[in-house]
């Protein structure tokens, strides 16, 4: 009956992946029995109507897709030729940020100089999306498995000790990449890099660790709570270090700390700083992630 | 004539190709799964797109060196690059924002069908309906 | 760098396209990370190495490690619910 449905559905709606919605067929018996219950008002077999309006929907998907592209491309063949010096895209704002960069902001590498200085409230509000997201994901998946845990075959089987291969790996490897992602972190400033994947590095070392020798001796020094102050501190130091530009007028380009020597890793005012801020909520935020959809909780 | 535009803006066209094909796959396919994936290939999209704005041939990466010799006239637009370095990121969280809740639909309604899903959670709505009548 | 170019856009939409047309989860999360690294060097070619560091941790590392945790979790589910039917 269960497979009965799916023929149904599959007949109206979609050829390419009638059996995609399950893992694999082994699983097929497992789904919920409700499904097939009395009602066959949603049934497209037997319900002419319904199956008329999957029909209808899915020639308007057709049409409405092919014609986003069609519209899209016809305006592409209006843009100004790729890669040419002239476009108006490269206007005066972006002519600003790489002449007079390295002396207004002190960081060789000009894009981080544009996120982190002159722009750098958008990438505190970003870092805020990610620490909301974070949240987000904690409210969805918290409690998660305590409720699978209260199962007495989930509860009896311990979780399987880790791979030697991988712990051996994980012992070798974690150092190199923590300190890889502290790297790219502090390097942000002088070369490609920066808070984002250094931080995301960094996330996925500490995934690694958590893989090879289990959520217990990850919490003895990576626990909920350094999470929360990691986060806090982080973003607070950020929105704090850029607040004075409420007082000056939103103008937070004169630095009371000097620039520095370009190039040197002391240098470039705040940028350091804010990049390291950016780099641990990343990283917390990417651990996060992993660990709540591991285990649901941090 | 309209080809050759075309073809000479194929980073362009080819980032409103893979947006097309990723709005179709949010559209048309029912798995939730397919679908986040889908949504992940607009976001690709529009970064690719940005990014070929910026791009200059025979410019090179806007990193100076120490001295500030290099002229201004030799790097790539930087703008792009800054606006997709934090779309990356955001589309992460939004990729996990997403996957969280099918694993909460999948809990509730043991399927990656839409359909199915707002099948069941109309059935539960009515039943819930019935009980308090 | 042109031909390279093309052949990565051209990677890039096969891959698009074979995401829509597999059946199995798993194929298409891999051809999603897939997708992700060959985006990397396209990133490295349009001169944008913080995007290519960015998106190749970022992307390909931890974006397709939550698909796989979240397909994980989705059987996991699954199983216990096996096994409850089981046991009545």
């Amino acid at each position: 009956m269960k497979n009965d449905l799916d023929r149904d559905l599959s007949l109206s709606l979609e050829e390419s992946a009638p059996q995609a919605s399950h893992l694999d067929a082994a699983h097929l018996h497992a789904h919920d029995t409700r499904i097939h219950r009395q009602d066959r008002t949603y049934s497209a077999r037997e319900n002419w109507a319904h199956a008329l309006s999957l029909g209808v929907y899915r020639a308007l998907s057709v049409l409405v897709a092919v014609g986003v592209i069609l519209v899209l491309l016809w305006g592409v063949m209006d843009l100004p030729a790729f890669g040419r010096e002239t476009n108006p895209v490269e206007n005066e704002v972006s002519e600003r940020y790489l002449a007079q960069g390295l002396q207004e902001g002190g960081a060789t590498n000009l894009v981080a100089n544009m996120i982190l200085d002159y722009r750098a409230f958008d990438t505190l509000g970003e870092s805020n999306v990610l620490f909301t997201a974070a949240t987000a994901v904690l409210l969805l998946l918290r409690g998660l498995q305590s409720r699978e845990a209260n199962h007495p075959l989930a509860s009896a089987a311990p979780e399987a000790p880790a791979d030697p291969i991988l712990r051996a790996g994980a012992r070798a490897l974690c150092p190199v990449i923590l300190l890889y992602g502290l790297y790219i972190i502090l390097n942000g400033h002088l070369g490609p890099g920066g808070g984002f994947s250094g931080g995301a590095v960094m996330g996925a070392a500490l995934i690694l660790y958590r893989e090879a020798y289990g959520p217990e001796k990850m919490g003895r020094f990576f626990s909920f709570r350094t999470y929360r102050a990691i986060s806090f501190f982080a973003l607070a130091f950020y929105a704090l270090s850029k607040a004075y530009s409420f007082f000056t007028g939103a103008n937070h380009l004169p630095s009371i700390i000097s620039n520095g020597t370009p190039g040197a890793i002391l240098s470039a005012g705040l940028i350091l700083p804010l990049n390291i801020a950016v780099g641990f909520v990343v990283c917390c935020t990417m651990y996060g992630f992993f660990a709540l959809f591991e285990k649901g909780e941090i | 004539m309209n080809l050759q535009i075309l073809l000479e803006n194929r980073v362009e066209a080819a980032a409103i190709i893979l947006f097309g094909i990723g709005l179709t796959t949010l559209l048309l396919n029912r798995n939730l799964i397919k679908k986040i994936i889908g949504f992940s290939f607009m976001d690709s999209a529009i970064f690719l797109f940005l990014a070929s704005e910026g791009y200059i041939s025979g410019h090179t990466a806007p990193i100076q060196d120490a001295a500030g010799s290099l002229p201004a006239a030799s790097f790539i637009n930087p703008i792009p690059a800054g606006l997709v370095l934090t779309g990356i990121v955001v589309s992460v969280s939004v990729t996990a924002v997403m996957l969280s809740l099918t694993v909460r639909l999948y809990q509730r309604f043991h399927t990656l069908n839409l359909d199915e899903i707002v099948q069941l959670a109309r059935e539960a709505n009515e039943e819930e309906e019935e009980a308090n009548d | 760098m042109e031909i390279v170019m093309t052949l990565l856009l051209i990677i890039v939409l096969l891959n698009a396209i074979m995401v829509v047309r597999t059946k199995h989860l798993l194929a298409a999360c891999i051809i999603f990370m897939a997708q992700s690294l060959v985006m990397v060097l396209i990133w490295i070619l349009l001169q944008s190495p913080d995007l290519a560091i960015t998106e190749a941790a970022v992307g390909a590392g931890v974006s397709s490690l939550l698909f796989f945790l979240a397909l994980k979790k989705i059987q996991a589910i699954d199983q216990g619910k096996e096994d409850s039917t089981h046991e009545k």
